[in-house]
């Protein structure tokens, strides 16, 4: 990526930037807003598309040192995104069609080329990630990956689209804390005494409407429950005593690779 | 931790009855869709089951009692335009697409969204008369649509999860799907539209399960095979542009849905126009299969007959009417006919298994032809420059489905009577993308005393949208609900509307007939008698096929009018 960015779009970059970032230094990410899982996955992209001009250290293109990790023109994490994504075609460099995950890799692992040390980290493995997935993880009891498993739980096909390597990681950890509102699981029970498990898919003042556990679609009145709980927990089970650090890495980067169709 | 809601205690003790779905939602396999007819709570198909007669056996609703229908719910479209879908009611769920791409899934019983999918259109389409769309198909688990940048998606329709997409045609070219697919045993058959384009239409079947293609039908043949020859040869004519490769982009569209014969397993569909569309001169010949009924092999898509409606076409008489079948007796003998009020505007009753014509008379008035010959070919009688040819360009019936009643043995049409346009082809060269008319028609009111002089500047009927005030009259042509005999083409009786109609029909096995118009008004009649039993003003035209269904032993009846689908039941 970032083939062919001109010496003289990053002077302008550096110098038109300043004043912007000093006014609002805040939304440029600090090291620690970064998680580990995301750089990891954005040195991967990186790799992949930018390399070939700005070298694998940064400093391929003269004038342009990445390593660095600060941009004058790219001073918050969204300028870096927009210059990703719009490229400067004028200086030849293209622009990229990336989903909002790999920005977020990538942003990343601009903003820590120069502490990250790809040798120290082992990469996540997407087959062996698939492996776990579909076997000892027992992901598709609950979960659904293109026609394959259940529909309790959100389907993952597009997962890797959708959600950050980082909150990929620390679902598999900590799921509640990455839990989407909508998705927290439901339980109802009807005025005659079903009870009926599920994840809300729509919700208005009188009615609500589920994905049961069997996948059916169920519109019910509130009227007409006895009972209406929203958990806040998760039911997915933590993977942080289940799955070595390699092992959630293995899934993290299979997770990444499900972009939907 | 979990939270429970407070409900409040004034609500709870209103309502007592417990509306959780009692009927599981099960997979829609080809039985079911061979059987659909067997569960009339459900609209499984774009035409209600796969002959396409739009009856439902339904009977909460009757004629004494049709009066109290008050309405449960209703939808709202997020984009203008004319709405056209029929709905697919399955085990309580509805699936709606609503322009230019969505899908919906629905409660059917409060109309409340279970989930939507977007598709997006490529930034460059070709489509002639707005971002139409007819509806979905569903088989398994899975619905389908066409787009309307030629594409062919299939949806998870648990989820709304997009499970495959496959590009049928090229849009820049002016292809574009706006049809409800047929699906049947393990695939999926779509057309194409783009026939004011100058497209080379075809129809086509895809595997359900993965979305690849497994045959195609084109209805223009190409060299060599049967019917190329009706692509005549042009005589030296530069007046006329005569255009020596008409049959490449000669049109032949196919944007409304077919029928299917499982026992001959034979699938039938409806061909639009030729194109140019009013300058034939420019490509002699029949021009095969455009403004015809295609009889294919469901497994191969070979022709295994065909039956043209209106050879050389001048006048956009799109055969797009939907085929219904229906096991009639002729002559004293039991047949498996094939009942087909045409744009056209004759009523024709076709052998379905040979395709073989029977009988064809009139529904309105026609000057473009005097009769037919032996074999069922009309004799054209086509009017001199200035003059009226009725019917008009929007026809005498068009692409809004009709029904057929076995308990009354009738079909029942939306017409368009009365109604001419004075054509106007002019010689016109094909490009890519771009429109291939080839003319400018007036819409035609005649002056009273002399029928063949325009009133200047008169307003006629509009092509597809109306304003909240008629000023066009029924002096220039008004809409009915005919009742025709298959027998003799007659009509029982007749409905009659100040303004035309676009809405399909549905009837009822407690013999109610349920229609609209471009007026706005929902209205029941008596299948038997053509009686008004009830009416609504839903405030909007009705451009689409009403639907019967049922939920837990209620009784809807489902109509779109405007940006809105409105739910009637009884209270």
């Amino acid at each position: 990526m970032m083939r062919w960015l001109m010496t003289s779009v990053l002077s302008l970059m550096l110098l038109s930037g300043a004043a912007r970032g000093a006014q609002n230094p805040t939304l440029q990410g600090h090291p620690e807003d970064y998680v580990r899982a995301d750089i990891e996955y954005g040195s991967r992209l990186y790799a992949q598309h930018c390399s070939g001009c700005h070298g694998s250290g940064g400093d391929g293109v003269a004038g342009a040192v990445l390593r660095s990790g600060k941009f004058r023109n790219a001073v918050t994490d969204p300028q870096l995104r927009t210059v990703i994504t719009n490229g400067f075609p004028t200086a030849g460099m293209p622009a990229f069609t990336l989903d909002p995950v790999e920005l977020t890799g990538l942003v990343a692992y601009l903003r820590n080329m120069n502490t990250f040390d790809a040798a120290s980290t082992k990469p996540g493995d997407a087959t062996r990630g698939e492996v776990i997935v579909e076997g000892k993880g027992a992901c598709l009891s609950c979960h659904r990956v293109d026609n394959a498993g259940s529909r309790k739980a959100p389907d993952l096909s597009d997962i890797g689209a959708n959600r950050s390597a980082g909150s990929l990681e620390r679902s598999l950890r900590d799921p509640t804390s990455q839990m989407m509102p909508i998705n927290r699981p439901v339980r109802l029970v009807t005025r005659d005494g079903r009870v009926v498990n599920g994840r809300r898919l729509n919700e208005d003042t009188y009615t609500i409407q589920i994905s049961d556990e069997d996948g059916q679609l169920l519109s019910l009145a509130k009227s007409d429950l006895r009972e209406l709980t929203i958990a806040t927990r998760s039911t997915m089970p933590s993977y942080e005593q289940e799955l070595t650090s390699e092992e959630i890495a293995d899934v993290v980067s299979y997770l990444l690779s499900l972009k939907g169709r | 931790m979990k939270m429970r809601r407070s409900l409040a205690s004034a609500v709870l003790v209103l309502i007592a009855l417990v509306s959780l779905r009692t009927s599981a939602q099960a997979p829609v396999g080809y039985e079911r869709l061979l059987n659909a007819a067997k569960e009339p709570q459900n609209w499984l198909t774009y035409g209600g089951d796969y002959f396409s007669g739009r009856y439902s056996t339904l009977s909460q609703i009757t004629p004494a009692n049709v009066k109290s229908l008050s309405l449960s719910w209703a939808y709202q479209a997020p984009v203008a335009g004319s709405w056209q879908p029929t709905p697919l009611v399955v085990d309580g769920i509805m699936y709606l697409t609503q322009r230019p791409n969505d899908v919906i899934a629905l409660d059917a019983v409060t109309g409340r969204v279970f989930w939507i999918y977007r598709h997006q259109n490529a930034a460059e389409l070709v489509v002639c008369c707005g971002s139409n769309n007819r509806g979905v198909a569903m088989l398994g688990d899975t619905l389908f649509m066409g787009t309307l940048d030629a594409h062919l998606i299939a949806l998870d329709a648990k989820s709304g999860r997009l499970l495959w997409k496959t590009k049928v045609a090229e849009s820049k070219d002016g292809y574009s799907i706006t049809v409800s697919p047929l699906a049947l045993k393990d695939r999926v058959l779509i057309g194409v539209g783009g026939g004011e384009y100058g497209i080379r239409g075809f129809i086509s079947a895809y595997e359900a399960r993965s979305g690849k293609e497994m045959w195609r039908f084109y209805t223009i043949p190409g060299p060599g095979e049967p019917g190329h020859e009706t692509w005549e040869a042009c005589p030296p004519n530069p007046a006329t542009y005569c255009d020596p490769e008409a049959w490449k982009h000669g049109g032949a569209s196919v944007w409304v849905t077919g029928s299917f014969d499982p026992q001959l397993n034979l699938t039938y569909w409806g061909v639009g126009n030729a194109g140019p569309d009013y300058n034939a001169d420019q490509r002699p010949g029949d021009n095969l299969y455009t403004a015809s009924v295609v009889a294919l092999d469901a497994d191969t898509g070979k022709l295994r007959w065909h039956y043209q409606f209106t050879p050389h076409d001048h006048y956009d008489y799109d055969a797009v009417q939907v085929p219904v079948l229906a096991d009639i007796t002729w002559q004293g003998a039991p047949v498996k006919a094939m009942l087909w009020a045409n744009r056209n505007g004759n009523f024709y009753v076709l052998d379905r298994v040979t395709g073989k014509f029977l009988h064809a008379k009139p529904f309105v008035k026609v000057n473009w032809m005097s009769g037919f010959d032996a074999n069922g070919r009309p004799i054209q009688t086509r009017q001199p420059a200035g003059l009226p040819t009725y019917p008009g360009i929007q026809g005498g019936s068009n692409w809004y489905s009709p029904s057929y009643s076995p308990r009354t043995k009738l079909l029942y049409v939306s017409t368009w009577e009365f109604n001419a346009h004075i054509f106007g082809g002019t010689p016109t060269v094909y490009e890519a993308g771009r429109g291939f008319g080839g003319g400018v028609n007036q819409t035609y009111v005649p002056t009273p005393g002399d029928p063949t002089r325009n009133i200047p500047g008169a307003p006629g009927l509009p092509n597809l949208r109306r304003g909240p005030i008629n000023n066009w009259t029924d002096a220039a042509g008004n809409g009915s609900v005919q009742a025709i005999d298959p027998t003799t083409g007659d009509a029982k009786w007749k409905f009659r509307m100040t303004d035309v109609t676009d809405t399909g029909i549905v009837t009822t096995a407690t013999d109610l007939l349920i229609t609209g118009g471009r007026e706005g008004y929902l209205q029941v009649l008596d299948a038997r008698t053509g009686a008004l039993l009830w009416k609504t003003n839903l405030g909007a035209q009705m451009l689409n096929n009403p639907i019967t269904y049922a939920v837990n032993g209620t009784q809807y009846i489902a109509a779109a009018a405007g940006l809105s689908l409105f739910v009637f039941a009884l209270p």
